[in-house]
């Protein structure tokens, strides 16, 4: 199989979930992950609560892949699985390489400077310490904050922290970059800028990115594919590609009627909930 | 002007950067230590009129209870025939000995018991239970193990302070945000290096709060010791103070007090100036709160 070319501006058009495939031997080159009828049920007993029901979801390299559902649909869990913090009850979990997971706080260590947190992601996949400064250094330039290397966590911004979150992220050289809805706490504006420095980290570096956010427009804006959860247990209910192109804006006519298409699902998908 | 869609990224968001940092405010360090020097230098003065103000009232006769002058005087005294200094010097080696000590078992214990679920349930609450122990009642024990010797004082006030400082850690360590661990396990960090890059430096606060009270049950200990167990031919300030009484030598028994009363303070505003520094460095206190 021949690895398909990267996408630039081109979305890639998703197909529906990919079948099985047989657990022995490597992945095939161009897909990023594959989660193959996966279900894992949280807690056991009367307790048990099933987290994600049978899922079959694969993406290729350089796949921009937005998550949306309500409360309740396993979307943290399904990105521990992937960031293999957690393990499917049932299933198969592959990643083609390691995988980096930003949370909706920033997560950076109060006791370091930011550079030397961005070091640390560095220090623990051990690169050299000669080449930590240099590289860090880098990576805060890539996300604009090269300035702010010697102040602390909370002397920045929300916004500021989710870049220096971002950087210490891409320190890891990880290409599936995996994001449990990252700016759901930051004002419109921030956020706005946000996107455009994601995509174009993503254009830039060749990423993987799997995006979980209860925003549809946000969802709209990004992804080259939106991936509808519904709740309890988490299953698959629709795959979107976008076709949107890019560059977008948030405000475009396109990305709203695509946010209402996705809302008008998850509206559904709420409702049968309404006589739980 | 910005030309390309990346330059015109950066430049917004320096932008935003710039509107969301709050400009910085911020006295000089002269103003800083003014401002706090003066609150404790009046409640010293206040405390001293208070103290002359008893004597002026006859309470008790001057040869009992003499006034800040005598008291002042004799400490000069002491001060410049040398007895202070070699009392002091012996003192301060032995509570720096044994505060070193119970640094490195406080460490030691408060690590494990931090980390392995059965010295938990082990030894945890022994712990504490040492910790409310007064450290007076080790001492017949001290006594009776080591005989009159400098092990004897030394054991007692690492009795003292090394709980403090290994349950400052514990609770350092099962305060740690969740959410940091779990930043490090992503990164990384697993087993012993998740402890030693994230739950240690996260505890850093508490234990410098565990170290503070460690210091101050040792220096009790200590205190308690020289005057429980004297040497011969080690006069340190516990000694001095059971010597004063013996000779009902009053100022010289003020004077040692205000020695050991002063070490007291001095090394408590070391530990809470370290103390606040790191909680501020760690972003656990508002700038102008401090």
């Amino acid at each position: 199989m021949t690895p398909a070319p990267r996408p630039t501006v081109a979305p890639v058009v998703a197909g529906p979930a990919v079948a099985v495939r047989a657990p022995a031997g490597p992945e095939p080159s161009d897909a990023a992950f594959v989660l193959a009828g996966v279900t894992k049920v949280h807690g056991r007993g009367r307790d048990a609560v099933v987290a994600l029901e049978g899922i079959d979801l694969t993406a290729g390299r350089g796949a921009l892949v937005c998550v949306v559902g309500a409360s309740g649909c396993g979307k943290t869990t399904l990105l521990h699985l992937l960031a293999g913090l957690d393990h499917p009850t049932r299933g198969r979990v592959a990643t083609s390489s390691r995988a980096a997971l930003m949370f909706q706080e920033a997560a950076l260590f109060p006791w370091l400077t930011v550079a030397r947190n961005v070091e640390l992601a560095l220090r623990l996949r051990g690169v050299v310490r000669r080449e930590r400064r240099e590289r860090a250094r880098a990576l805060l330039r890539m996300v604009h904050l090269e300035g702010f290397a010697a102040k602390r966590p909370h002397e920045l911004s929300g916004g500021m922290r989710q870049r220096a979150a971002l950087a210490r992220a891409l320190a890891q050289d990880a290409d599936l970059l995996l994001m449990d809805e990252p700016f759901g706490a930051l004002d419109a504006m921030t956020r706005d800028l946000l996107h455009d420095e994601l995509e174009s980290l993503w254009r830039d570096r060749a990423l993987t990115v799997v995006f979980v956010t209860h925003n549809v427009r946000e969802a709209a804006r990004l992804a080259d594919r939106v991936v509808v959860l519904s709740s309890r247990p988490g299953r698959v209910v629709a795959d979107l590609p976008v076709t949107i192109e890019r560059p977008r804006r948030i405000e475009s006519p396109e990305v709203g009627e695509l946010a209402a298409e996705v809302t008008d699902l998850l509206r559904a998908e709420v409702r049968r909930h309404a006589h739980d | 002007m910005p030309t390309t869609d990346a330059e015109r990224l950066g430049e917004e968001l320096a932008g935003l950067d710039a509107l969301e940092l709050a400009p910085p405010t911020g006295s000089g360090a002269a103003r800083r230590l003014w401002s706090a020097a003066w609150p404790k230098a009046t409640a010293a003065a206040l405390a001293v009129a208070l103290w002359q103000a008893v004597v002026w009232s006859g309470w008790k006769p001057e040869y009992v209870l003499p006034g800040p002058a005598a008291v002042a005087g004799e400490l000069a005294r002491l001060a410049a025939d040398g007895t202070l200094l070699q009392a002091t010097s012996i003192t301060l080696r032995r509570a720096a000995v044994g505060f070193a000590l119970a640094v490195v078992i406080g460490v030691a214990v408060g690590c494990v018991v931090a980390r392995v679920r059965l010295a938990r349930a082990a030894v945890g609450s022994l712990v504490t239970g040492v910790l409310t122990m007064p450290s007076i009642a080790w001492f017949p024990l001290a006594i009776l193990l080591f005989e009159l010797s400098e092990q004897a004082i030394l054991f007692v006030v690492v009795l003292g302070a090394a709980p403090a400082i290994a349950n400052g850690l514990i609770s350092g360590a099962d305060h740690v945000a969740p959410l940091l661990v779990r930043a490090g396990r992503v990164l990384g960090a697993r087993g012993w290096a998740a402890y030693r890059h994230v739950v240690l430096p996260a505890s850093t606060p508490a234990l410098l709060g565990g170290l503070k009270q460690g210091w101050a049950f040792a220096w009790r200990s200590l205190m308690a010791g020289e005057l429980l167990v004297v040497i011969a031919g080690q006069p340190s300030i516990g000694f001095l103070l059971q010597v004063n009484r013996e000779l009902a030598d009053a100022p010289g028994l003020l004077a040692t007090m205000t020695v050991i009363l002063g070490i007291g303070i001095v090394v408590d505003t070391l530990f809470a100036t370290a103390e606040r520094r790191v909680r501020r460095r760690h972003g656990l206190v508002a700038p102008d709160l401090t």
